[in-house]
């Protein structure tokens, strides 16, 4: 298990060293999205108004106060469960070119392969730690689709944002298919005596 | 209305708002321990060191005054109401109504609730049935207890029945509630409590589960039959492997508490309600005076 630190945007090189089970922090801009943003994007056809070569996703809705016109103060931002949303994870990379999707939970397997063909990676965060990750967040520099509060496209910028594990890489591994593997078989000899 | 009752329902109204944001940034105690302890009996590298960040969190949520998870969750609450409290329930629930909307504005907190269809967001954490308040109704009292239960989505959202038939037997819901809980992964943010709810009807299982994740931490259920089975599941689900944040290792759940109903000779349902680590709950005790006083451990 190796640690990394990036900075994204990044590159399908940065994205190609990562292996499943790898630590990463990451520093730079990463983008809030959830289920609503990406339903206007792929099944209403609205273009993202902003561009996302090189994107960290984080799958989020925040708690915020308003300070102004398009002005938000973090208050509590954590991330969200990522398997709703895993039928966006392959048009996000082949046309979009995003590299990372991150959330809590896993994307199922069907993420692996799209995931290998666009250099792309899954990064888990712990969930429900979002009053950490709130001191790791330096400033929400952006926000779009401010009418479907909380579930906006935004931008933040963030200093050691993690710890984030490499759960699903480039190379086709996946911790969460070997973790449910493993699990299903112990599964089988439990059931089995009882 | 009598001036009375009115300061009555000011006072659930003030109790209700202090409930749900004290929930949200402070858990309690015997949860605290509980993850204090996962951390210690946790072996794997990767669910060391998520037990590891869930500690800081709720240090870190402690030391900013911040709540403790992003997801300020659905507020469900649970009531038992003695017979002489002088305020009616339907007030009651005005109270509860309009204490969330104050603490969702007032915070400001994340507001969760959308209309089911049209999934426009109806506000501050209210709308159409929404808090969902559960009642309880006691004989020879004078007072109220409250119990907020802010409940994220992540863990609601992994939430099973099954109408097991008499001839699975107790095998049956074993396999079930296993099956559930390996099904569900790391999705619902384990290591967290597993509430059972066994017997009763299909919509009434499923409440006792509800019931059952609210409960103080490694509490066991009064009957010996029961207790012993929530003993067997909480063993046999922390052998499944899935470990915290479903990233592998030794501890799966912190807890299996289970409710019970009687039920009809055919039937044998079984709900999986879970509840996430962040298990939030917190308490207050109104005296028909409008007095109240705020309690963690019920």
């Amino acid at each position: 298990m190796a640690e990394h630190q990036l900075t994204f945007p990044a590159s399908e090189e940065d994205i190609r060293k990562l292996r499943a089970g790898d630590l990463v922090t990451v520093d730079g801009h990463i983008i809030g999205i959830r289920d609503r943003t990406q339903i206007r994007i792929f099944d209403q056809g609205v273009e993202p108004p902003l561009d996302l070569k090189g994107a960290f996703l984080l799958h989020t809705a925040p708690n915020v106060r308003k300070l102004g016109p398009g002005k938000y103060e973090p208050m509590c931002i954590g991330t969200t469960t990522s398997a709703r949303m895993v039928r966006f994870t392959e048009p996000l990379g082949r046309d979009y070119g995003v590299r990372a999707i991150a959330g809590k939970g896993g994307l199922p397997d069907e993420a692996i392969e799209p995931m290998a063909k666009h250099g792309m990676v899954y990064f888990a965060l712990v969930g429900g730690a979002a009053a950490l990750e709130t001191t790791q967040i330096e400033e929400i520099e952006e926000v779009y689709w401010e009418e479907l509060m909380p579930e906006c496209l935004w931008k933040f910028r963030v200093k050691d944002f993690g710890p984030l594990w490499v759960g699903i890489d480039s190379h086709g591994d996946s911790m969460y298919r070997d973790v449910q593997s493993a699990a299903l078989k112990k599964l089988e000899g439990i059931v089995a005596g009882l | 209305m009598s001036t009375v009752a009115t300061d009555l329902q000011q006072a659930v109204e003030d109790a209700a708002a202090h409930l749900y944001v004290w929930a949200l940034k402070d858990i309690p105690q015997d949860l605290r321990d509980a993850l204090a302890e996962a951390s210690e009996r946790e072996t794997s590298v990767p669910g060391r060191r998520v037990l590891s960040t869930i500690l800081r969190n709720v240090q870190v949520a402690e030391d900013e005054n911040n709540i403790v998870c992003q997801d300020t969750g659905i507020a469900v609450y649970t009531c038992r109401v003695g017979e002489h409290f002088p305020l009616h329930p339907s007030r009651i629930y005005a109270a509860l109504k309009t204490g969330t909307e104050r603490a969702t504005l007032e915070h400001p907190l994340r507001s969760n609730a959308v209309h089911t269809i049209t999934r426009e967001n109806t506000g501050p954490n209210t709308g159409h049935r929404l808090p969902i308040v559960h009642w309880e109704f006691i004989q020879d009292w004078d007072g109220l207890d409250v119990k907020c239960i802010p409940k994220g989505s992540g863990s609601e959202n992994m939430s099973f029945l099954k109408m097991c038939t008499p001839a699975d037997g107790v095998k049956g819901v074993k396999q079930f509630v296993l099956e559930s809980i390996v099904g569900a992964g790391g999705k619902p943010c384990p290591p967290g409590i597993v509430g059972v709810g066994i017997g009763g009807s299909a919509d009434y299982a499923m409440y006792l589960a509800k019931e059952a994740i609210a409960r103080p931490v490694g509490t066991r259920n009064s009957d010996p039959h029961v207790a012993k089975l929530e003993e067997e599941l909480y063993d046999l689900l922390n052998q499944t492997g899935i470990g915290p944040m479903g990233l592998g290792g030794d501890v799966t759940v912190l807890q299996c508490h289970i409710e019970h109903a009687d039920t009809h000779m055919t039937l044998n349902p079984v709900a999986v309600n879970y509840q996430c680590w962040a298990a939030r709950r917190a308490s207050a005790h109104v005296s028909p005076e409008g007095d109240v006083d705020y309690d963690r451990e019920f």
